[in-house]
């Protein structure tokens, strides 16, 4: 059959996921085929995929607040580095932490062990919101210390990420309640359970993203100065 | 089985009002919900260069309207050059955000994508209406920055926010055009009119717009790279889906530097930074730091806002403009009745240029104060660009050459678009090079050129895709006669406001100001500028004549079968309009490239993506890629 399409026929082989190279003969669209079509890990590969596009946004966004931070760091006079609250120590630690333990809700997941899942994910929203809780008492710290957003640009810039940091973690945090929610909830069908799993490989895979991130920034704001 | 069932019927068939029209999950409504914001928008953008136009030609005027509408901005009707420039940022902010980036891509792409790939839907339904629903809030938020900047009364409605929110300066919106440049957009009150709330709202709606358009992004990419139907490999996609995708990841990959920058616009306004502002500013008579209206910054850097913002906004102009390129070929194809000439060279012409765009954004900065070395790698890169758009020009005309064309309204609005793309190209040859730009710069030949290349190609090919897709969408023709009325006097009215542009820019006149009648040097250019604008007014007043159309073919126009071009792709083997999971829950097998006309042997002159065909037709060695 691949012979019809003469030029397509080399490049259907590169494709990836896209459809069958040699496509049944059965003309248009019948029942079997569209159903057939639609096998439940394919349905649900979807999480995954929609993750890693919008990592790929958010890391957008940090590289441009990461450029504008090396570039006001480097055109001006008027930059002077905070000392690092020590708090920012022990955040390192949860988040690292709860990434270990998603991590593992997502391997008990795997091996179809629910209750240890959704306790290993409670788990790890406790850990997420110490970290948030520890990196709002860094601030405070520092407002403490007199400084705030617009005492100088390094401190704008710790207050701005940490804060837009915290947001996404927040977000982070809400997809982990959600992620619970419908763990309490029995899978019955092939597609259920698929679904299930790509939404814990989704969330597992932000979640060690926003740890990587912070570990990112923590770098940038305490070596880069 | 019933497991794998529940994957086609995703969502069942709304039956309420509101989940039905307002809030809806079907990628189809919202397609249409984009569509008609932009036509909104479109038409608030319009009266705004309606108005610019009536100042640039009749400076001191009185115009009873703006009298009664704006008593501040306008006294005794008359515009002040600050209520000019706020049109002139509204105008582009409007345009460019609301209408160029809406309709092309959330509005048709939303539309035709699945149906295009065989997908029942869009791979996230919910984050589908979520992201029409945030873009609608931004543009509730930027009609907002009129009213509260525009009158005095509504300037008060927001200052318990704080004093930069308090608006009532009488323009409409802020000052700063369409890229908000820092200082300026950063200082807040003490920088001058419309630099009080209007601005902060500026910021916050293209913030909003910004995650709206992410959302939308992620979708596109999700959408076809995981649900393809059967048979549908990636180049047997038609053009336009091609163009939607790299739309969308130019999309994703843009708007969040956009979006960063945005914040620290806005931080710098309202919490006291100096991302943007310089050290020893002095505005509006005041030093910073001299005065508790105008604090004290040191060290910002105005040039890192440039950077930001065109980072984002070169790659904005293919976001536009992309879209209109896919339905082009696609609608080209169709109507000269042949396979599109080099699929595969215009699908890499489109990466190319999206690619390309990414690297570009300097051309836009020439006369920030830049390196000479670096002004010279951003010229040859933007002249690189050239190549790939003259792929695609050569192609176009190739799949024209020796074609028997039908001539519909759909047809000739792509040609229009393939006009007008040459024609405001060429002079980014032009303007690309620094040395030519260091002169052109900020004067009406950048005016005229991105306008016939970003705006006007890009509405043409929204004229075409709505010419064209009508039929499928509503199920009635959208009225031929009056479309090609419409279609002559926009193509030769956008030539004639635009053309004298160029001219008007190489003579020396300046973009944004709100008249030239004192300037000596451009006295003689006045006749052209009173052509400018009688053209203008005719060709907006045709405008409505579609607006007309288009409600009047809704309920009256012609009834059309389901494929009535008789065209090949996906969206042409369904009801028209489609059903709500477009393929009546039998997704089709896809079996041949998407450009399959004028097949020798075969019963009609084009065979579906869907037809099977025998293997003696395709042995005839005639397909969509190989001349």
């Amino acid at each position: 059959m691949a012979t019809m399409v003469t030029s397509t026929k080399t490049i259907t082989k590169k494709t990836t996921g896209g459809g069958s190279k040699f496509p049944g003969p059965n003309g248009n669209g019948s029942k079997r085929n569209g159903n057939e079509y639609r096998e439940p890990d394919r349905d649900a590969n979807r999480y995954r995929i929609g993750m890693w596009v919008a990592l790929a946004s958010i890391a957008m966004m940090f590289t441009a607040l990461s450029s504008a931070y090396i570039v006001r760091a480097g055109s001006s006079n008027d930059w002077q580095a905070l000392s690092m609250p020590r708090l920012l120590i022990l955040s390192t630690g949860l988040i690292l932490v709860s990434s270990a333990a998603i991590e593992t809700a997502r391997r008990k997941l795997k091996a179809t062990l629910s209750s240890e899942y959704s306790r290993w994910l409670l788990i790890t929203a406790a850990l997420g919101l110490a970290f948030l809780v520890s990196q709002f008492l860094a601030w405070r710290q520092l407002v403490r210390q007199g400084i705030y957003v617009s005492s100088n640009p390094h401190s704008s810039f710790f207050y701005l990420l940490t804060a837009t940091h915290a947001v996404h973690l927040f977000g982070g945090l809400l997809a982990l309640s959600f992620l619970w929610f419908r763990s309490r909830r029995p899978v019955h069908t092939k597609i259920e359970t698929a679904k299930r799993q790509a939404g814990a490989d989704a969330v597992t895979i932000y979640w060690h993203f926003m740890d990587a991130l912070w570990i990112y920034l923590f770098l940038l704001l305490f070596l880069w100065r | 089985m019933s497991a794998v069932h529940e994957g086609v019927h995703r969502h069942p068939a709304p039956t309420g009002f509101i989940r039905k029209y307002i809030f809806s999950v079907d990628h189809k409504v919202i397609g249409i919900q984009y569509i008609i914001l932009a036509l909104a928008a479109v038409l608030v953008g319009m009266i705004m260069s309606l108005l610019m136009r009536l100042n640039l030609s009749w400076p001191g005027t009185s115009w009873k309207i703006l009298e009664t509408l704006f008593p501040t901005g306008a006294p005794g009707g008359v515009m002040t050059p600050e209520f000019y420039l706020s049109l002139v940022t509204m105008h582009g902010t409007i345009m460019v955000f609301f209408v160029l980036t809406t309709a092309p891509q959330g509005g048709f792409g939303n539309y035709f994508l699945p149906i295009q790939i065989g997908a029942e839907d869009m791979a996230f339904p919910v984050l589908n209406m979520m992201s029409f629903w945030v873009t609608f809030v931004g543009f509730i938020v930027i009609l907002l920055a009129i009213v509260i900047e525009g009158n005095q009364t509504a300037g008060e409605w927001l200052s318990f926010l704080g004093p930069s929110f308090v608006g009532g300066s009488g323009t409409v919106g802020p000052i700063g055009g369409w890229t908000g440049y820092a200082p300026l957009s950063a200082l807040g009150k003490v920088a001058g009119p419309g630099q009080g709330a209007g601005m902060n709202l500026w910021i916050i709606s293209i913030a909003i717009f910004c995650v709206g358009s992410l959302l939308g992004a992620l979708n596109f990419i999700t959408t076809l790279l995981n649900m393809r139907t059967k048979g549908m490999s990636l180049m047997r996609m038609p053009l336009t889906c091609w163009a939607w995708f790299t739309t969308a990841v130019l999309a994703l990959l843009s708007f969040p530097v956009l979006l960063g920058g945005g914040i620290l616009l806005l931080l710098d306004r309202i919490a006291g930074t100096s991302f943007f502002i310089p050290g020893g500013l002095y505005v509006s008579g005041l030093l910073s730091g001299s005065n508790p209206n105008f604090p004290l910054h040191t060290g910002g850097s105005p040039i890192l806002w440039q950077h930001l913002f065109w980072f984002f906004g070169h790659p904005e102009v293919y976001i536009a403009i992309l879209p209109g390129m896919g339905a082009t070929s696609h609608i080209l194809a169709t109507f000269a009745r042949k396979p599109v000439f080099g699929y595969r060279a215009m699908v890499f012409a489109i990466f190319a240029i999206g690619l390309l765009g990414f690297f570009v954004w300097g051309h836009h900065m020439f006369i920030s104060g830049m390196s000479p070395y670096s002004a010279v790698a951003f010229s040859i890169l933007t002249l690189s660009i050239g190549v790939p758009s003259a792929v695609k020009t050569f192609n176009w005309l190739g799949t024209l050459w020796g074609a028997r064309i039908r001539f519909t309204t759909a047809m000739l609005f792509a040609l229009g678009f393939v006009s007008l793309f040459v024609a405001g190209g060429i002079s980014g040859l032009i303007l690309g090079q620094s040395s030519l730009d260091l002169a052109m710069h900020d004067t009406y030949i950048v005016t005229g050129h991105f306008h016939l290349v970003m705006g006007v190609a890009s509405i043409f090919g929204m004229f075409a895709a709505l010419y064209f897709w009508f039929p499928k969408m509503f199920g009635r023709y959208l009225g031929e006669g009056i479309g090609k009325f419409h279609f002559w006097v926009t193509f030769i009215g956008v030539y004639a406001i635009f053309m004298p542009m160029h001219v008007m820019g190489i003579a020396g006149m300046p973009r944004r100001y709100s008249q030239f009648t004192e300037y000596e040097f451009l006295k003689g250019l006045h006749p052209l500028v009173l052509f400018v604008s009688v053209a203008a007014i005719i060709t907006i007043s045709v405008q409505f004549l579609f607006y007309f159309n288009v409600i009047w073919s809704l309920f009256k126009g012609k009834k059309a079968g389901d494929n009535p071009w008789e065209a090949t792709t996906l969206e042409w083997n369904t009801s028209s309009p489609p059903p709500h999971d477009n393929f009546a829950g039998i997704l089709p097998t896809v079996y041949r490239g998407p450009y399959e006309f004028a097949v020798p042997g075969a019963p009609n002159d084009y065979m579906m993506q869907t037809d099977v065909g025998s293997e003696e037709i395709s042995d005839n060695g005639h397909n969509g890629h190989k001349h």
